[in-house]
């Protein structure tokens, strides 16, 4: 594989659930050392597309490849860190602990251990909070702590699930300076959120909305695509461009 | 990639580690589950009021009460699990199924030895229950059969969608078990379709062992017998957990 092929790869991707169609055909590919922002509204399907990507949903129609592997493959299983919108892990564990089990876990061994969780300890603003219980953490300080053990493994390919919710503007700030310098030393990002001003931030923008793409583009090409002064605009000017072309497939269908 | 059924005993022993820390930050459960047998053993002593029945009935009890809170305890913990999120963090992990599932085996194993370690050594000298033989394979029994409980919960545990769900495997699971199991009423006197029930139950097996064991000073072909089914409903029902363990969502 060399640098410039897609990290990840989706052609006529669908997951039903239910009954419901969550992700609608979706084709698309993301390219590797860039911050790829998926966004959109909460229900959009987010979730269950970078579910998809790590391998934990199972997909109804289509393929799913990730760093040139079918999205869940064991030996994708120590290349791909994930983290959930609400923090998957030990409250009842302290933070050392934790790290040292997911650690082990991801294939770290002694001094290789110890260096990885001083780093994303380092990192991630969590120094001093090593032996205490993940439990007693605040919502900040646990979805750090939860953010951490998608990092330890340094993995080619980091799916975050809204890393950001919550957290003080500073620290938010500081999240993102770290997720574009993990993007420059070669690793891959998917950051999903719900808050546009967030996508200024991303190399590279997904805007999804009811299980399906609205645009997939820079956000300085989806500006001038739009016309819209900033990119909620651009978004609203999308969805509202998709609804009223489907209100009148409706119409010609009914016709 | 092999490995999905073979054990990486590292990762099992990381698993035991983590699972025995968790039980180390939460004293207040450690003591409940030290304590709660051997105080079942207490009242027991006392509401037979009859030394020889208790000789009779103790080693019984020794077995079932372990049983019966290693079940609840392992259903709810790996309940848990799912509903916070760390089981699916795993399952997108290098982590086996079977690496998982043993470890929890090998902490709740430990614990069950200690648990029945106590519930044995204060029944034994401030009970008075006398034994015909060592106490040894009793207490060896005893701890199978709370690995019993423990696996049998694991694998009940998958069928449980929230913890509320959990918890009423305990009286759904386990005491249709303790009614069938002849603690009640004698395996022997059961009409054909209760026994036959009783026959496919594992803690008929767990039980017939411990009586056994209490009415003879050695050891019998009947009691080896005992003891592999009870290995074999555990390797089933951990195997089962294993299989039930999905790392992908529908």
């Amino acid at each position: 594989m060399t640098g410039t092929d897609p990290v990840v790869r989706a052609d006529g991707l669908v997951v039903r659930r239910g009954g419901h169609t969550i992700l609608d055909e979706l084709t698309f590919a993301i390219a590797p050392g860039q911050v790829t922002g998926l966004l959109g509204p909460s229900g959009c399907g987010k979730t269950t597309l970078m579910r998809t990507l790590v391998g934990v949903q199972e997909v109804t129609a289509g393929q799913v490849t990730v760093l040139g592997l079918p999205a869940g493959h064991p030996k994708l299983r120590d290349r791909v860190g994930y983290s959930t919108q609400e923090p998957a892990i030990y409250p009842d564990l302290t933070l050392n602990e934790n790290l040292r089990y997911f650690g082990t876990v991801l294939g770290l061994r002694r001094d290789r251990l110890r260096a990885a969780i001083a780093k994303t300890v380092a990192d991630l603003d969590l120094t001093g909070l090593e032996n205490r219980l993940v439990g007693t953490f605040s919502g900040g300080q646990l979805a750090r702590a939860g953010l951490a053990v998608a990092l330890l493994g340094t993995p080619d390919l980091l799916v975050l699930d809204e890393p950001t919710v919550g957290l003080d503007p500073v620290l938010r700030h500081d999240l993102w300076a770290m997720f574009h310098r993990l993007a420059d030393a070669g690793a891959s990002l998917v950051i999903s959120s719900h808050v546009m001003d967030e996508a200024a931030r991303c190399d590279y923008l997904l805007f999804m909305r009811e299980g399906r793409f609205l645009t997939e583009a820079p956000p300085a090409q989806i500006l001038r695509q739009t016309g819209a002064p900033d990119l909620e605009t651009a978004f609203l000017r999308l969805a509202t461009g998709s609804s009223e072309i489907s209100a009148r497939q409706q119409e010609a269908g009914k016709r | 990639m092999s490995g999905e059924m073979v054990l990486n005993w590292t990762l099992t022993r990381a698993t035991a580690r983590r699972v025995l820390a968790q039980l180390r930050h939460d004293p207040r459960t450690i003591v409940m589950m030290l304590a709660v047998p051997t105080v079942l053993m207490i009242l027991l002593r006392y509401v037979l009021d009859n030394p020889l029945a208790l000789d009779r009935l103790a080693p019984v009890y020794i077995g079932v009460f372990p049983f019966v809170i290693m079940f609840i305890v392992a259903a709810i913990t790996t309940q848990r699990e799912r509903a916070r999120g760390t089981l699916e963090r795993l399952m997108a992990m290098p982590l086996g199924k079977l690496d998982l599932l043993a470890g929890y085996a090998i902490a709740f194993g430990l614990f069950a030895c200690v648990q029945v370690g106590v519930a044995l050594v204060i029944s034994l000298t401030w009970l008075g229950v006398a034994l015909p033989g060592s106490a040894v394979p009793m207490a060896v029994i005893a701890v199978l059969d709370a690995i019993l409980g423990m696996s049998l919960g694991l694998f009940a545990s998958a069928f449980a969608r929230s913890e509320f769900q959990a918890v009423q495997f305990m009286p759904a699971f386990v005491l249709p078990q303790a009614l069938l199991c002849g603690l009640v009423v004698a395996r022997a006197d059961m009409t054909p379709v209760l026994r036959w029930l009783s026959d496919v139950l594992p803690l008929s097996y767990a039980v017939d062992a411990m009586q056994r064991i209490s009415a003879s000073a050695s050891w019998t072909a009947a009691i080896g017998a005992d003891i592999a089914i009870i290995l074999a409903f555990t390797a089933a029902a951990l195997v089962g957990g294993a299989l039930t363990l999905r790392r992908q969502s529908r």
